[in-house]
């Protein structure tokens, strides 16, 4: 059983691969910038984002465009990671009606592309550490491990996501109001140290957690001396890859009939 | 090498059609909290039982509406049976819906690679093939302009020269034999000619009783859903002349 799933995967990996390029290619064909719209884009808007937040606010801290960068890469894969596979069902009806492929390719490429994406834009990141003095320390190796649980947390939330789409397509609508709401919360742009009270609802954001451990990471702090702020995302994107993958596998042979 | 190349075991195929489209979640619940969520039942295949062995060239004839196309979907893998399964041995090539998968923003040297990559070919089996498929579907000069101002000729050229290029255990054709002028129709029918001369297992689905008795040895005949006749072809097709009267 799992054999042939294997020989399935290999079979279609090429699949997958045309997929991610054709994602990240049709994104910025026919612009001008063209790919350097991914580094543009995270610095324009952390820009502005310092320009409100850091001035208006009276956010005193040299590096705080770095604290926003690194929320606001992070938030944006996620955001937009998670919104590309729920459509991609949708997005790919004509090639589902028509040839037999594993569906689980199309959330997955979707994911996957963005993320090649969001890889190329922590580019910008390298540049803005460089520029606010932000050393690279020993800890910075560490950030890998919050990176692969944003990318749990992005494929299984867009694996529940786009099986829950195909029968209710309410849910494009209603995810975009759940992910601002996930926005704010996430300290994208302030510190959580000056909210003072409702603290609790950044404990039980694994998106939020996965953001101060990496941020942690790059300003040369060890994430693993509070362990509960691992433990909780880990956890927490390893079920929503489980609780993705049943789903979809229920549900994936009667997405042919609601499309 | 199995003797049957396509094992149909009591296949059946059931569609829901709800008699308005309900896909919101306010609608569903608003229904549901009613008792409204009725849904219209609908078998468009029922008990389909048959066998085809390797190297038969199977007709599937059937008036309008009696599954036939459902049925070839089912045994590509398209549709899941609600009832009972397939078992295939082999390659199996639908030429089904020729070109689905192309992107209309791709030029056709990169809608080579991607539908090749939906069928399932290798990217080195492509890189291979790639000079051969441009001049079968006579596109030299275009290769590189996107689709999108591609003429529907073109396109189907395209898809069907693409998804000739293997060499299939069992092959699936509905009714594709008309793609492009008649320049190109009379090229596609010598390659799928090509195709039948090795012991390849076919079915095929047309209205056009001639060319069925032509190409094929053996029939099935469905009607409603339900499989009402299988054998020899001369037999199948007199039934269905019969009923066709």
């Amino acid at each position: 059983m799992l054999k042939k799933q294997i020989d399935t995967f290999k079979k279609y990996r090429f699949l997958l691969r045309e997929l991610v390029k054709k994602g990240i290619k049709l994104k910025y064909r026919r612009s001008y910038l063209g790919i350097l719209w991914t580094l543009l884009e995270p610095l324009l808007t952390t820009c502005v984002l310092t320009l409100v937040f850091g001035t208006y606010f009276g956010n005193n801290d040299k590096t705080f465009p770095v604290y926003i960068l690194t929320g606001r890469l992070l938030y944006s894969f996620f955001s937009s990671g998670t919104k590309a596979a729920m459509k991609s069902i949708r997005q790919h009806a004509g090639m589902i009606k028509k040839v037999y492929v594993p569906k689980y390719i199309y959330p997955l490429s979707s994911v996957l592309f963005n993320f090649v994406i969001f890889a190329i834009s922590l580019i910008v990141l390298i540049g803005a550490m460089l520029v606010f003095g932000v050393k690279p320390t020993i800890w910075l190796p560490t950030a890998l491990l919050p990176l692969l649980m944003l990318f749990l947390l992005t494929l299984g939330g867009g694996m529940i996501l786009s099986t829950m789409s195909v029968f209710f397509r309410d849910l494009e609508y209603l995810w975009d109001v759940a992910l601002m709401l996930i926005m704010y919360t996430c300290a994208i742009f302030y510190k959580v140290e000056k909210l003072g009270t409702h603290q609790w609802v950044f404990k039980i954001n694994p998106l939020y957690a996965i953001i101060k451990d990496f941020r942690m990471a790059i300003y040369g702090e060890n994430m693993f001396s509070s362990p509960a702020w691992v433990i909780m995302p880990a956890v927490m994107s390893v079920l929503s890859v489980l609780i993705g993958v049943v789903m979809f596998k229920k549900h994936q042979d009667n997405f042919i009939l609601h499309i | 090498m199995a003797k049957y190349a396509i094992e149909v075991n009591n296949v059946g195929m059931k569609f829901n059609l709800s008699q308005e489209k309900l896909d919101s979640l306010k609608e569903y619940m608003i229904k549901m909290l009613k008792g409204q969520l009725k849904y219209n039942e609908f078998w468009a295949l029922k008990n389909v039982n048959f066998k085809v062995e390797q190297g038969d060239r199977v007709g599937i004839l059937g008036l309008n509406g009696a599954g036939k196309s459902t049925l070839l979907k089912v045994i590509a893998g398209v549709f899941k049976p609600t009832e009972g399964q397939v078992i295939r041995h082999g390659r199996l090539v639908p030429l089904l819906e020729l070109g689905a998968g192309f992107d209309s923003q791709y030029t056709g040297a990169e809608n080579i690679y991607l539908y090749s990559a939906v069928l399932g070919y290798s990217k080195e089996f492509v890189d291979k093939k790639f000079d051969d498929i441009v001049k079968f579907a006579e596109l030299e000069k275009f290769i590189d302009v996107p689709i999108k101002n591609y003429s529907s000729g073109m396109k189907s050229r395209l898809g069907f020269a693409i998804a000739t290029q293997v060499e299939p255990d069992i092959l699936i054709l509905d009714e594709v034999l008309s793609v492009g002028d008649a320049k190109f129709r009379k090229k596609s029918e010598a390659k799928i000619m090509s195709m039948f001369k090795s012991n390849v297992t076919v079915l095929f689905v047309s209205h056009s009783l001639d060319q069925v008795k032509r190409l094929c040895n053996k029939a099935i005949l469905l009607e409603h859903g339900e499989l009402i006749a299988a054998g020899d072809i001369n037999e199948v097709a007199a039934v269905y002349e019969e009923k066709t009267k």
